[in-house]
C-alpha cells in the first residue's frame, strides 16, 4: 500500500510543479537553493494537518452529546448558580467562533480540556499513563527493525531464501496482534513459565508484548528492505566492492543496507503513526497499563475530551515523526532537494 | 515497476521473466480454494455443521478438539467449529461493507481532486493526509465515543480509514488521464464535461481500484476482528472471531482451543485474500508494461 502511494506521488507532483514556481522571484538557480522551499512546504503541510485535526476535534466536541459544563462541575456541587458561573468563566455562552479561538489557544498552551468522567485535566490523565505506552512502542519498534534487518540482509538476492522469507513475511503480516499475543502468552507464560502473565514490571514483562507488537511490522519493513538490498546488490558498484576483497556480509551490511535504508526510514515514519492502534490491542491482551487502556475506558464511558486528546496527541506524534523523516530524507539523499 | 522493466535482462540472468511465464503457482491455487471454502461457509454455514453457534450444553464444556466436535467446545459447551463457521459471516460482511464504503467515497473524492482546480486538489490532498494520520482503530474509538459501539460504527470507521488509499490512487490516475491526448481531443470535439468524465476519465482512473480493494479487504478483516476483540464490535454471545478470542482468553490455561481456532481462521482468510490480491496486482502490472 505504502509502496503504491510513494510510487504515485512523484507522477502527481511533477505536472503541478511549473505552476507553483511560475513567479520569476521564486525561480530556482540550482538544485541546492530548492531546499528551503521544500522544507517550508513540508512544515506548512504539517501545520495544516494539525490545524485540520484540531478543527475536526472541536466540531466533534460541539456535536456530541454531553456538555462541557457538566464535566467541569462535579455532581456534588451542581447548583444552577455554580453552572452559570462556570459557563461564564469558561466562555461557553459566547459565540462558537470565539469558543473555537479559545479552544485553539488552550490547545497551544497544552490544555486538552477536562475529562467528563474523571473531572481531571485530560493532559494529566494521559500523562500519567504515558510511560508504559512509550516503553512498549519503543520496544516493539526496536524488535521489528532488528528482526527485519536480519531477515532482509540474510535472504536478499538468494532466490530460495528470499522466496521462503517472502512467504513468511506475508503470513506474519496477516497475523492479528491479539491472536499472536494470546498464543505467546499460552506458550511462554502458561506452558513454559518464562515470562509473567500480566502487568508492567521490569524488562521480563515487556518481552512478549514487544514481540506481539513488533512481529507484524517485521513483515512490512523486511519486504521493503529486502527489495532495496536486492536492487542495490545489482548496482555496478557492488562489483568493485567485491573486487576490493570485501566479504559478502561486509558488502551487505556496510553498503547495500545503507542504500536500502531510505525507503525504510520513510516507511518507519508511516508505521509510527499506526503504532498506537497496535499498542491499544497489545495492552489489552497483556493487561498492561497505558494510553490504550485509558482510550478504551474513555470510549466506553463516552468521555470525548479524553479520546480526542489521545487522538490529537497521536496526530501530533505522526506529523512530527513524518516531518522529521522527510527532512532526514533530504539529508540522506541530496537528489531529493532539487525536487519541488 | 517501470525501473525493473527498463533494466537490461542480462543483469538478472535466467531468472528474468520467470514469474510472467509460469503457470499459476500452487500458493495462489490453495489461497483461491480457501476463499471458495470461506464463501461457501458464509453462504451455507448449516452445510458444514449440525449444531447452532449459540447451542450451549454445560455438561459438555471444555471438551478438547476431537472429543467435543471438530474443534472442541467452549466454556458453555458450545461447539467451537460451529461458532467459527457462523462467525465467518460477521468478518466477511463487515470487511466487504467497509471496503464498499471506502471505495465509493474514495473514488468520488479522488475524482473530484483530480478534476478540480489547484485549490480543490490541495485541500482534498491535505484532508486525506489528516485521515491517514489516524490509525483505523483510533478512528473507530473516536466514532464509538461519539455515536456508541456496534457493527455500523465499525463499518463506517473502517470505511473512512480506507478512503485515503483509494482516493490517492484515483486522484493520481485522473491527473495522468486528464492530460492524455485522447481526453484533450475529446475536449476539442466539444464533448460535455459530465459525459467526458463518466465515459473516458472514470474507467481509466479506477482500473487499479479492484486490486487495491482485494488487498484492502484483508486489512479490513484484521481491523474488524481487532475492534471486536477490544469490545467495540459485535458483543460476546455473537460468534464473531475477534469477540470469541477475547472470550476465550479467560480460559487460556484450561482450553487453548477456544481462542486459538478463531485466530487460525482469521489468519487463513487474510493470507488467502492477500495472496490472491497480490497475484492480481502482479498480473495487472505486467499487462500494463507489455
Amino acid at each position: 500500500m505504502t509502496a503504491l502511494d510513494t510510487q504515485a506521488a512523484p507522477t502527481v507532483d511533477a505536472p503541478l510543479a511549473p505552476t507553483v514556481d511560475a513567479a520569476p522571484s521564486r525561480a530556482r538557480v540550482g538544485g541546492r537553493t530548492g531546499t528551503p522551499g521544500v522544507v517550508g512546504r513540508r512544515l506548512l503541510g504539517t501545520v495544516l494537518v494539525l490545524w485540520a485535526s484540531v478543527t475536526v476535534a472541536f466540531v466533534a466536541l460541539q456535536l456530541a452529546p454531553g456538555s462541557a459544563v457538566d464535566a467541569l462541575v462535579p455532581p456534588t456541587v451542581r447548583t444552577p448558580e455554580a453552572l452559570a458561573a462556570v459557563t461564564a468563566e469558561w466562555g461557553l455562552d459566547r459565540p462558537l467562533v470565539q469558543q473555537y479561538g479559545d479552544y485553539v489557544v488552550r490547545l497551544l498552551h497544552g490544555d486538552l480540556g477536562t475529562s467528563y468522567q474523571l473531572h481531571r485535566p485530560v493532559i494529566d490523565v494521559i500523562g500519567s499513563q504515558m510511560g508504559p505506552t512509550v516503553q512498549l512502542a519503543t520496544a516493539g519498534l526496536g524488535v521489528a527493525v532488528l528482526l527485519a534487518v536480519i531477515l532482509a540482509v540474510s535472504t536478499a538476492g538468494r532466490p530460495w531464501a528470499s522466496r521462503i522469507a517472502g512467504g513468511a513475511e506475508l503470513a506474519i503480516v496477516s497475523i492479528p496482534e491479539f491472536w499472536l499475543g494470546i498464543v505467546l502468552l499460552f506458550v511462554f507464560s502458561f506452558s513454559l513459565g518464562w515470562f509473567p502473565v500480566a502487568g508492567a514490571g521490569g524488562v521480563s514483562s515487556l518481552v512478549l508484548p514487544a514481540v506481539a507488537l513488533g512481529l507484524g511490522l517485521v513483515g512490512l519493513i523486511s519486504q521493503v528492505l529486502r527489495e532495496g538490498v536486492e536492487r542495490s546488490l545489482e548496482q555496478p558498484y557492488t562489483l568493485s566492492v567485491r573486487a576490493r576483497g570485501v566479504s559478502e556480509t561486509g558488502l551487505r551490511l556496510r553498503h547495500s543496507l545503507r542504500h536500502a535504508s531510505l525507503p525504510v526510514v520513510t516507511l518507519l515514519g508511516w508505521l509510527v503513526g499506526g503504532l498506537l492502534g497496535g499498542v491499544i490491542i497489545v495492552e489489552q491482551v497483556f493487561g498492561r497499563p497505558g494510553i490504550g487502556v485509558v482510550a478504551l475506558q474513555a470510549a466506553q464511558a463516552r468521555d470525548l475530551p479524553v479520546v480526542l486528546g489521545i487522538a490529537l496527541l497521536s496526530a501530533l506524534v505522526y506529523v512530527t515523526v513524518n516531518t522529521a523523516v522527510d527532512l532526514l530524507a533530504l539529508l540522506i539523499d541530496p537528489r531529493l532537494r532539487s525536487r519541488s | 515497476m517501470t525501473a525493473a522493466a527498463a533494466r537490461p535482462a542480462v543483469v538478472r540472468g535466467p531468472r528474468s521473466g520467470r514469474t510472467r511465464l509460469r503457470t499459476v503457482p500452487w500458493g495462489v491455487v490453495a489461497a483461491s480454494a480457501v476463499l471458495v471454502l470461506v464463501l461457501l461457509v458464509v453462504a451455507f454455514p448449516g452445510l458444514f455443521t449440525s449444531r447452532g453457534p449459540l447451542e450451549a450444553d454445560p455438561l459438555q464444556a471444555f471438551l478438547p478438539p476431537g472429543q467435543g466436535g471438530l474443534l472442541g467446545t467452549d466454556q458453555l459447551g458450545r461447539s467451537v467449529w460451529s461458532r467459527v463457521a457462523y462467525g465467518a459471516r460477521y468478518s466477511i460482511f463487515i470487511a466487504v461493507a467497509a471496503t464498499v464504503v471506502g471505495v465509493l467515497v474514495g473514488v468520488a473524492i479522488g475524482l473530484a481532486a483530480g478534476l478540480g482546480g489547484r485549490v480543490t486538489d490541495e485541500v482534498t490532498t491535505r484532508g486525506l493526509d489528516v485521515v491517514a494520520a489516524f490509525p483505523a482503530i483510533l478512528l473507530a474509538i473516536v466514532l464509538v465515543t461519539i455515536v456508541g459501539p456496534g457493527i455500523p460504527t465499525v463499518i463506517v470507521a473502517l470505511g473512512i480509514a480506507s478512503v485515503p488509499r483509494y482516493a490517492r490512487i484515483v486522484r493520481a490516475e485522473t491527473h495522468v488521464v486528464r492530460r492524455s491526448g485522447y481526453v484533450e481531443q475529446s475536449v476539442t470535439f466539444g464533448l460535455r464535461r459530465s459525459t467526458l468524465v463518466v465515459r473516458h476519465v472514470l474507467p481509466h482512473a479506477v482500473v487499479s481500484v479492484p486490486i487495491l480493494a482485494t488487498i484492502g479487504l484483508g486489512t479490513c478483516i484484521l481491523a474488524a476482528s481487532s475492534l471486536s476483540f477490544i469490545g467495540l464490535g459485535p458483543k460476546p454471545p455473537s460468534p464473531e472471531w475477534g469477540a470469541m478470542l477475547s472470550d476465550g482468553r479467560n480460559y487460556l490455561q484450561l482450553a487453548w482451543w477456544i481462542s486459538v481456532f478463531p485466530g487460525v481462521a482469521i489468519v487463513a482468510v487474510v493470507v488467502a485474500v492477500s495472496v490472491v490480491g497480490r497475484r492480481l496486482q502482479r498480473h495487472f502490472e505486467h499487462r500494463e508494461q507489455s
